[in-house]
């Protein structure tokens, strides 16, 4: 019983950074772009978020400053593929080398060629509920953690109950047919790329200034891939995102356990799994799968 | 009199200007980061472009450095333009290498030339069978081939660093790297003192054969029909799920190939740090050089020139060598947006 509390409190810890992102690639994927950034973006808002952080002596204008961020690189996303119409792929991945470039750029610049991560005197430390019962270690999270639960049924709510969710569905779906409704399919993705990249940001500074504290370079490991992975899975829906996220996570908590349990495991191959039940899933969901009709395809006014 | 500006391809011979103006945007915007690392950009951009070109170590180094990109830009072509998009080359690479470092290992007393085919075969293979499932899964339940292809070279890496840690950790030195390849398997040096090896002949070689076979070739003319347009192409009668799958697993074999060469001419053994994203800049590459094999060739050239430029600016000039990372991508990006000017023409009108 102490030890599956202690793994569903690991599983929220790890899944934060990625429901983050998973939830901001769903707004704008439903909007109509596939924004393969989001490795880039996250990388990039948890270095500026540690140095800001750090200069500035505060993990609340490092939090913004990583905000805003992610919204930077999503506008640049979306001058790419929205203004100019380009192949979302290609500028995605474009985004995500140069973010990552500019990262290990600046890191070099500003620390050096240093052999230990450099880490914030103070970050966000967990919030502690329920000290002294057995419920402890499961509440034990970062507040950063709730507002990425919380933001399910917000973006639930948001996506599929207000009007504002309908118009930004149906530039993803139907531009055509939007545009002719009165929406401006451009405003309206612009507007979608500003609230995923707000919350990519917000995945990035949890983990460089709440979970570790500290930055390197690898601190994203592909945590955005299996993002836009867990979309799909998801089948663009909060919920079910929560979901996928939370089943990726849970296998990673339980292959760490073992691991500090010394059980005799390759333990890459436990962290190889996830990836490969998200393939048979996405393959599996594959036929119903019900993509945005409209992603991938830029959006041009005739006229 | 007006100006207009119609919808009207460019003239083709303005086309290569425009790549011209994009190297001259993207020098712009990235003096902007050298003038921040506290260098003259003129002097860093002779560091970067004329000065390896200067040497002769550095213009040996260029061919050295282009030699695994040029296999990866070319894969990436190749499933491109049929409109697959193939970003897993990373892991087809990896691929390869692991199986031509097998064969390396067992090659001991085999003569060069049965060593080292036997090496690209096993890496072709290798590269070809990691970008099955994706080919597969997108043929046939219209599974997204980015996310698939994406995912697995993630899981490649685990699976090197599984392998190279467990099973295959070097037993003489005991750190996490493969057992040396035999003598025997080890590409030939083709420019004395210099780094230079049988794997450029190879990427040569594959890229002649490539560009015979998208240009000259009945099944080229029909991977080019179904990137421009799939439903057409069907309707043309072009076995489209099959051109398809033989795209993303030609693409793959010549990734793997990537992965070979590394192994057989530099470093003789497989390590987790292989590559350092040579499966990604294929992807620049193969974009940069419009999906051609000239210019994915020239561009190669280029970007090896940049990474080798790097490398002294940042000895010179104290410039982090991250530098042509971020050269790279922005040089991406801006050639994409200024392609899209060659869509466009300016029309006086009376």
């Amino acid at each position: 019983m102490e030890s599956l509390i202690l793994l569903i409190g690991a599983t929220l810890r790890i899944a934060t950074p990625i429901l983050f992102g998973a939830l901001g690639e769903t707004v704008i994927e439903r909007a109509g772009i596939l924004n393969l950034g989001i490795e880039g973006t996250l990388l990039l808002s948890s270095f500026i978020g540690f140095v800001t952080a750090q200069a500035a002596d505060s993990l609340w204008i490092g939090l913004a400053a990583a905000i805003l961020t992610g919204i930077i690189l999503n506008l640049l996303m979306g001058f790419l593929v929205v203004t100019l119409g380009l192949n979302q792929h290609v500028c995605g991945l474009g985004i995500t080398l140069f973010a990552t470039g500019f990262a290990l750029f600046a890191f070099r610049l500003i620390y050096g060629g240093v052999s230990t991560p450099p880490a914030l005197d103070e970050s966000f430390q967990p919030l502690n509920a329920f000290t002294g019962t057995a419920f402890a270690p499961l509440f034990s999270q970062h507040w950063l953690t709730y507002v990425s639960l919380l933001f399910v049924p917000l973006l639930s709510w948001l996506l599929f109950r207000t009007s504002f969710g309908l118009r930004l569905r149906s530039v993803g779906e139907a531009p055509d047919a939007a545009d002719t409704a009165g929406i401006n399919v451009y405003r309206m993705r612009y507007t979608a790329l500003i609230i995923g990249g707000a919350l990519m940001g917000l995945g990035g500074a949890f983990l460089s200034l709440a979970q570790l504290g500290a930055f390197t370079h690898g601190i994203i490991n592909g945590r955005g891939w299996v993002a836009i992975a867990i979309v799909i899975f998801g089948n663009w829906k909060p919920w079910r995102v929560l979901a996928g996220a939370l089943l990726f996570s849970g296998v990673q908590a339980l292959q760490l356990r073992l691991q500090a349990e010394g059980v005799p495991l390759p333990y890459e191959l436990l962290l190889a799994l996830p990836y490969l039940l998200t393939i048979v899933a996405i393959a599996i969901v594959g036929r119903n799968a019900s993509y945005p009709a409209a992603l991938l395809k830029p959006y041009r006014r005739e006229g | 009199m007006s100006f207009k500006i119609e919808r009207v391809p460019a003239p083709v011979w303005m086309r290569p200007l425009f790549i011209v103006l994009a190297v001259f945007i993207t020098f712009l915007l990235v003096s902007t980061l050298v003038l921040a690392a506290g260098a003259s950009p003129i002097t860093a951009f002779y560091e970067l472009l004329i000065d390896p070109l200067t040497r002769t170590g550095a213009r040996a180094d260029i061919l050295m450095l282009a030699t695994p990109i040029l296999f990866t830009g070319i894969a990436v072509a190749i499933a491109f333009v049929a409109g697959y998009y193939n970003v897993g080359a990373e892991g087809q690479l990896y691929a390869g290498a692991i199986l031509a470092a097998w064969v390396g290992v067992q090659a001991e007393g085999m003569q060069p030339y049965v060593a080292i085919p036997l090496m690209l075969a096993a890496g072709f293979l290798a590269g070809m069978v990691w970008a099955l499932v994706p080919a597969l899964l997108k043929a046939y339940l219209s599974v997204d081939e980015v996310v698939t292809t994406l995912l697995l070279n993630s899981v490649m890496l685990f699976f090197v660093s599984a392998l190279l840690n467990g099973p295959w950790r070097d037993p003489v030195s005991n750190w996490p790297q493969s057992p040396t390849i035999a003598t025997s398997a080890q590409f030939p040096v083709i420019i004395p003192r210099s780094r230079v090896h049988f794997g450029a002949i190879m990427a040569v070689i594959i890229a002649l054969a490539t560009w015979w076979m998208l240009s000259r070739t009945r099944f080229g003319l029909e991977l080019r029909a179904i990137g421009k347009n799939k439903d057409a192409a069907k309707f043309l009668g072009i076995p489209v799920k099959r051109r398809l799958i033989a795209a993303a697993l030609i693409s793959g074999g010549i990734a793997g190939l990537a992965g070979v060469s590394e192994v057989g001419g530099i470093h003789y053994y497989l390590i987790g740090t292989l590559s350092p994203g040579f499966g990604y800049t294929g992807i620049i590459v193969a974009t940069l050089g419009a999906l051609t094999i000239p210019g994915v060739f020239i561009s190669a050239l280029f970007l090896s020139l940049i990474n080798r430029g790097s490398i002294s600016a940042s000895r010179e000039l104290d410039v982090p060598v991250y530098l042509s990372d971020v050269i790279q991508a922005v040089l991406l990006l801006v050639t994409l947006a200024t392609l899209l000017l060659t869509q466009y023409r300016i029309r006086r009108e009376r």
